[in-house]
């Protein structure tokens, strides 16, 4: 009754129908897509710590293999070795492996052989280097040679190619899939969008007729599929926030995800998941509304 | 129809509210619907449009209020040719005519007040400055007490003065109107007619799709006349409103 209407406590209501039976679908897959991007995105972050870790290690090591020569024994050939590399510059530590730890690492190609001692088992000389300022591999042969030594450094320069080159594409596989994802999220949109047009057809008629610009009706929807898709992104984000600290509390660097180490200031990655989410889906809506209403002239 | 002398809005052509100049109009590749319609009407005229089913009053008012475009000729509305109008431009157009649509077209999720609204929502207006007008003409079309009430509990009759109110709250400078009072009774009907009559007073040009005989002999306005898409002035008989 109109007593109970009082217009001074009227405030308009929506243009569009604050509600759509298809909402709960639409805000499902979009979580599904959301969760698979921020899943994408802590599995680079992790990569990239991997393998800028691996790289770090391998930088402040190098490996001498010392072959004797002459009547030298191996052991002797080994322990002036390291003692000739502790005295260069940038060498931290310069230690011979031992002998049983040598058979150990060429067992696996040699089986088992009952008496290594008649093999010409090279030694191996582990050193530790300066990270800041880590002589060349020149300077260590030098030394080396000087000492009348036959021996071959390697500063692990190949592997660290390989490793920087594997986190580098394993950053574009990365964001190629975050973008591929970024585009399913948009197509929904799009295709949802659409179809909330033809659902609500009458309603962007009646307003086009009544004058409103392309730019309001557009925006109507806009606004909506952004809101559905920031809900969603927000499940999404939090489920992915969840999984990884599940990951991290099982074991983090060490434990399940020995290759993947994640942090835990790796989840505060996923904030911005219900901004881009929300981003996306406006674009997308708005782009196709605005193609959509356009047809209506 | 060509121009005639007797008609008044023809003297005023190069300002007219509407003009059509050699217009046609067809759905696709079907038959015309309209030919050939020339007419102006003038600011502040008065005209009804009839014609039997299917002989294109709706299209020819779709035409005016810009949902579809003529196959040939041009139109001009407030001595604008619109073939000529930007798109971004055409929302304020479509913003100084009034439409009553015949199958009404009330947002079903809005109430009765809301929709009544919408016009002056859309123009940017506050809410403040036109709940007051909305509810007094609400007030005035029989709905004091159905404001509230969202369109699906509204009578038929309720609906159509509904959409009445939501085409005239804006004071449109054009009203188009198809079958006004196709599903009110008598009474209503004459008090509808009054309250375009009293637009009409105010400015506002006024073309009703009718094909109620008694209302156009009653209200003493000029007829256009639709008969196989061609159209023909009835010159206006005695008022007896």
């Amino acid at each position: 009754m109109s007593e109970m209407f009082d217009i001074t406590r009227w405030r308009p209501a929506p243009f569009l129908p604050e509600a759509d039976a298809r909402d709960g679908a639409l805000v499902f897959v979009v979580a599904v897509l959301s969760f698979l991007a921020c899943m994408t995105a802590l599995g680079v972050i992790a990569a990239d710590r991997a393998a800028r870790g691996w790289a770090d290690q391998l930088v402040g090591e190098a490996t001498i293999i010392v072959r004797p020569k002459g009547a030298e024994s191996p052991d002797s050939a080994a322990a002036r070795a390291a003692e000739t590399l502790a005295g260069v510059p940038g060498v931290i530590e310069a230690s011979a492996m031992e002998r049983e730890r040598a058979y150990e690492l060429i067992a696996p190609w040699m089986g088992d052989v009952a008496d290594l001692e008649d093999l010409p088992v090279p030694r191996l000389v582990t050193v530790r280097l300066d990270r800041r300022k880590p002589p060349a591999v020149a300077l260590l042969d030098a030394a080396l040679r000087a000492q009348g030594l036959d021996a071959t450094v390697d500063d692990h320069s190949v592997w660290i190619k390989d490793i920087k080159r594997s986190a580098g594409l394993a950053r574009w596989i990365g964001a190629g899939v975050f973008l591929l994802i970024a585009g399913a999220a948009a197509a929904v949109i799009a295709f949802a969008t659409r179809a909330g047009l033809a659902a609500r057809r009458d309603v962007v008629e009646v307003l086009h007729l009544s004058g409103a610009e392309h730019v309001l009706i557009a925006k109507l929807f806009q606004a909506r599929f952004a809101r559905i898709a920031a809900t969603a992104g927000l499940f999404g984000a939090v489920a992915a926030a969840s999984l990884g600290a599940v990951l991290r509390l099982a074991g983090g660097g060490r434990g399940l995800t020995p290759v993947l180490p994640i942090a835990w200031f790796d989840l505060l990655a996923l904030l911005p998941c219900p901004l881009l989410a929300a981003c996306v889906a406006a674009l997308a809506a708005r782009f196709t509304a605005s193609s959509i209403i356009g047809e209506l002239e | 129809m060509s121009r005639n002398p007797d008609d008044d809005t023809a003297e005023h052509a190069a300002d007219a509210a509407v003009r059509f100049d050699d217009v046609s109009m067809r759905y696709g590749r079907g038959p015309e619907i309209l030919k050939d319609l020339t007419f102006a009407l003038a600011p502040g005229s008065f005209h009804f449009v009839t014609g039997a089913s299917g002989a294109g009053k709706s299209s020819l008012l779709k035409l005016i209020y810009l949902a579809a475009k003529p196959s040939k000729g041009l139109i001009h509305l407030f001595s604008q040719d619109i073939s000529r109008v930007a798109v971004k431009d055409q929302p304020f157009v479509r913003r100084r005519i009034g439409v009553v649509f015949q199958e009404f077209r009330l947002l079903e999720h809005l109430n009765a007040f809301d929709n009544a609204s919408l016009p002056l929502r859309i123009a940017g207006q506050k809410p403040e400055e036109y709940r007051a007008d909305v509810a007094e003409l609400l007030t005035w079309v029989g709905l004091k007490n159905r404001m509230h009430a969202m369109p699906a509990t509204l009578a038929g009759g309720e609906k159509q003065r509904l959409a009445i109110a939501r085409a005239v709250v804006g004071r449109p400078d054009i009203l188009l109107a198809d079958e006004p009072t196709g599903n009110v009774d008598h009474e209503m009907a004459m008090r509808i007619f009054r309250l375009f009559v009293e637009l009409n007073r105010l400015g506002t040009t006024i073309l009703i799709a009718t094909h109620d005989q008694d209302l156009v002999a009653r209200s003493g306005r000029p007829v256009l006349h639709l008969a196989q898409g061609r159209l023909s002035l009835i010159a206006p008989t005695e008022a007896t409103t």
